[in-house]
């Protein structure tokens, strides 16, 4: 089997500083990967190296595109590479005004993805739209609404159908359930969860929430300093943590 | 089906001044289609640590834990994943689920993602739920808010849900009422005669004895408390 | 006359403007960043129009400028007045007798010639500026032309109003590529913008410079399902009575009595000229105009 995502010896560093380094991984279509650390290890750089916001100094990142099969995202055309992050990738911020246009209405949002491959029937556009807004929970009497007007899990929301508009086959989270309440997270984690089994999607989550790795994970790498420590599959590394650091960060979670 | 060669494993407590604590060694298991072993031993011998060492739950230092033809002890973390999903379930105590998610739905899930079709699915879920006495009134809540027995006999239905060839069962009929229980003897003996190869741990001892063909005394496996 | 260089600016100014022109001119629709000059009026009131045809300007030409299709406006008036004390150069108010046409936010309804030239007044170049404001964001967007985000614009419109409620500054594709700002003249106006005479378009503020040149493909944004439609008021002039041309609403008294009038003045008055009288129209006199 190809896999969808193939990092091999990925380095990105600042000056002297190292951003993360030596990060080497498969990921296959379906699975979910969960990279978690404390702030500082460099999980979000990764994350921002893999979805093409960053350019990592070292190493490559082949992705398996439709036409041409595994191809490097580093040294692929900027159009293309652009093609991908509103066709196959999708990348859902932590904070949901970085993922939304926010004086544009509920509708527009979601159907923006689809106008930007070119589909030009309002009609459909909207009823696509209508559609995915139900999907995540968010009636049809709201689609004419600004995002301002939603709650944060709303907008979280929103920014998850807008990004899946599009039937992407791979998703990348940035901590999606920070700063949400948690009756709002549970909500938020249950709909990420039915939407990746349904759209046999694959994703990368980074967070620092372990709860949020052990629903949603297959799989989990743990970072620290740059480098990754530790890896393996989400239950074990949680309840048979090999590393020092590893042992620590699950021994700090407070039990409910 | 399930077959247990020499493995060992130990644990290091790094932030307890890195103290290194040996929970196994030599353990050896072998468990045929369509039969149900029982591990026993003292509590801290290692049969949950075995059992999971088996789920892939727990690494294993070495040794092969070989389940159908993948050996859980070397596999990658995907093949591990799909060996959950087909081959290999397990019935834990304990209930974990996201909030949120209807008990039908908890049910039907190891169906679902094997390619059951939703209707079917539901409606195999709906049998199962019934016949462990779940009221009908709970099927659209989350069990997260059910009483111990009532989670337990979820899980239950969950772990029976698919025929798994290999079945891992922790305690499954602890905290259950007289009938219950009777129930869930009778699924682990329709398992074993569908071909499935069980391993399990029981306190209750009537259960052990009416269902298990063999029993494994895990102690021999314990480094320090081996006789 | 003799204080000035020919046309106000300096001769090494409009090389360069023209650099930018004939840049324009090879990239239809292309916004080129130009060192737009001060002007001795505010921005606002044409400063990169004014620069675009200083530098397009020759001593022989005929120079008309119009203000929302009118010639006695007072902007139309300052700029028409300030190449006629700068340049020298004849000033007319008939769309056929002037070589150049500097315009504020019309089109005139007289079909140009391939000798004249029309000069736009653009406030805002960008048309994706409204819903992205990183200009880094948008000259990349147009660069990969992922124009997806114009068309968010329209579907915001009809999801608010029921339709495509862009009445001007309606955005356009030029020769299949870029996506274009015809400056804010009314969408009556935008099949016009096909035409025989060069079309250039000057944003003083925001340095820009753009062209459309003669015979070029401009297309209208829309949908499959709501297409594209040159709309004016539903009436007649009141004063020659043209079916075909863009009317101005005019509120006459208190009791709301209204009148529809050509908004293009020159093209008003050479039909009244040949003896075509509206509604509310009284026969041309020459002393009146």
């Amino acid at each position: 089997m190809t896999p969808l995502l193939q990092v091999e010896n990925l380095a990105k560093f600042y000056g002297h500083r190292i951003g993360c380094t030596d990060v080497s991984f498969d990921l296959f279509p379906g699975e979910v990967m969960g990279i978690v650390g404390e702030s500082g290890s460099g999980k979000s750089t990764l994350l921002n190296c893999l979805a093409g916001h960053l350019t990592p100094d070292r190493g490559a990142v082949r992705f398996d595109t439709r036409a041409e099969g595994l191809k490097d995202t580093i040294t692929m055309s900027e159009p293309e590479r652009r093609m991908l992050g509103r066709t196959d990738w999708a990348f859902v911020h932590q904070h949901a005004r970085d993922g939304l246009r926010m004086n544009v209405s509920a509708g527009g949002n979601v159907g923006e993805r689809l106008m930007a491959v070119n589909a030009r029937h309002y009609g459909n556009i909207r009823a696509e739209a209508i559609d995915w807004l139900g999907r995540v929970e968010i009636t049809q009497d709201r689609i004419d609404e600004r995002p301002t007007a939603f709650s944060g899990g709303m907008q979280q929301r929103l920014q998850i159908a807008r990004n899946l508009v599009t039937g992407p086959r791979l998703v990348f989270m940035d901590e999606p359930t920070g700063g949400l309440d948690v009756s709002v997270q549970a909500r938020l984690l249950d709909l990420l969860r039915s939407l990746v089994r349904e759209m046999n999607l694959s994703a990368i989550i980074v967070t620092h929430d372990l709860a949020v790795v052990r629903l949603l994970a297959d799989r989990l790498m743990v970072m620290k300093d740059g480098h990754v420590i530790e890896t393996g599959l989400t239950d074990q590394v949680l309840d048979d943590p090999q590393q020092a650091y590893t042992q620590l960060l699950v021994s700090s979670v407070l039990q409910v | 089906m399930i077959f247990v060669e020499n493995v060992s494993k130990s644990f290091v407590l790094h932030n307890q001044g890195a103290a290194e604590i040996p929970v196994m060694q030599g353990a050896s298991l072998r468990v045929a289609a369509g039969e149900c072993v029982s591990l026993v031993g003292a509590s801290g011998a290692g049969k949950s640590t075995l059992m999971r060492m088996i789920y892939g739950n727990y690494l294993t230092a070495s040794g092969r834990i070989m389940v159908g033809d993948l050996d859980v002890a070397s596999a990658p973390p995907r093949e591990i994943i799909r060996l959950r999903r087909e081959t290999l379930g397990y019935v834990s105590q304990f209930l974990r689920v996201v909030p949120r998610v209807s008990t039908l739905d908890v049910v039907a899930e190891p169906l679902l993602s094997t390619g059951t079709a939703r209707d079917d699915a539901m409606a195999q879920a709906e049998a199962l739920l019934r016949r462990l006495n779940i009221p009908k009134r709970l099927w659209a809540l989350s069990p997260t808010t059910f009483s111990g027995g009532e989670q337990q006999r979820v899980n239950i239905a969950r772990g029976f849900a698919f025929p798994y060839p290999a079945l891992l069962l922790d305690e499954p009929t602890a905290s259950l009422d007289p009938t219950n229980r009777a129930t869930v003897l009778a699924m682990i003996e329709e398992a074993k005669a569908r071909g499935a190869a069980l391993i399990g741990i029981f306190h209750d001892h009537a259960a052990r004895d009416a269902v298990c063909d063999r029993q494994l005394d895990v102690t021999q496996f314990t480094p320090g408390l081996a006789a | 006359m003799s204080d000035y260089n020919f046309a106000y600016l300096d001769e090494q100014t409009k090389r360069m403007i023209r650099r930018a022109i004939l840049k324009g001119l090879a990239i239809p629709g292309y916004q080129v960043p130009f060192a737009s000059r001060e002007m001795p009026m505010p921005y606002g009131w044409g400063t990169g129009g004014v620069q675009v045809s200083a530098a397009v300007l020759k001593p022989d030409d005929t120079f008309k400028v119009i203000d929302q299709g009118a010639d006695d406006t007072t902007n139309a008036v300052s700029i028409r007045r300030f190449f006629q004390k700068t340049a020298g150069v004849a000033v007319t108010e008939a769309t056929e007798e002037a070589s150049v046409i500097q315009t504020r936010h019309r089109i005139p309804e007289a079909e140009l010639r391939a000798d004249q030239i029309l000069v736009y007044q653009v406030p805002i170049p960008e048309p994706l500026r409204f819903l992205e404001p990183s200009e880094v964001e948008t000259r990349k967007m147009h660069a990969l032309e992922e124009y997806g985000l114009m068309h968010v614009k329209l579907y915001e419109d009809i999801s608010q109003h029921g339709d495509i409620a862009t009445a001007y500054a309606y955005p356009v594709k030029v020769e299949g590529r870029y996506v274009m700002d015809p400056s804010p003249i009314p969408k009556f106006d935008n099949p016009k913008l096909k035409m025989a005479g060069i079309q250039l378009f000057g944003a003083g503020r925001e340095q820009r410079i753009y062209a459309i040149p003669p015979y070029t493909d401009v297309v209208s944004l829309d949908f499959e399902d709501y297409p594209f439609q040159p709309t004016k008021a539903d009436h007649a002039c009141d004063l020659c009575g043209a079916e075909d041309s863009y009317l101005d609403e005019l509120i006459m008294d208190d009791a709301g009595k209204r009148m529809f009038m050509c908004s293009d003045t020159d093209y008003c008055a050479t039909r009244r000229k040949g003896g075509h009288i509206g509604a509310q129209g009284a026969p041309h006199r020459e002393d009146a105009a």
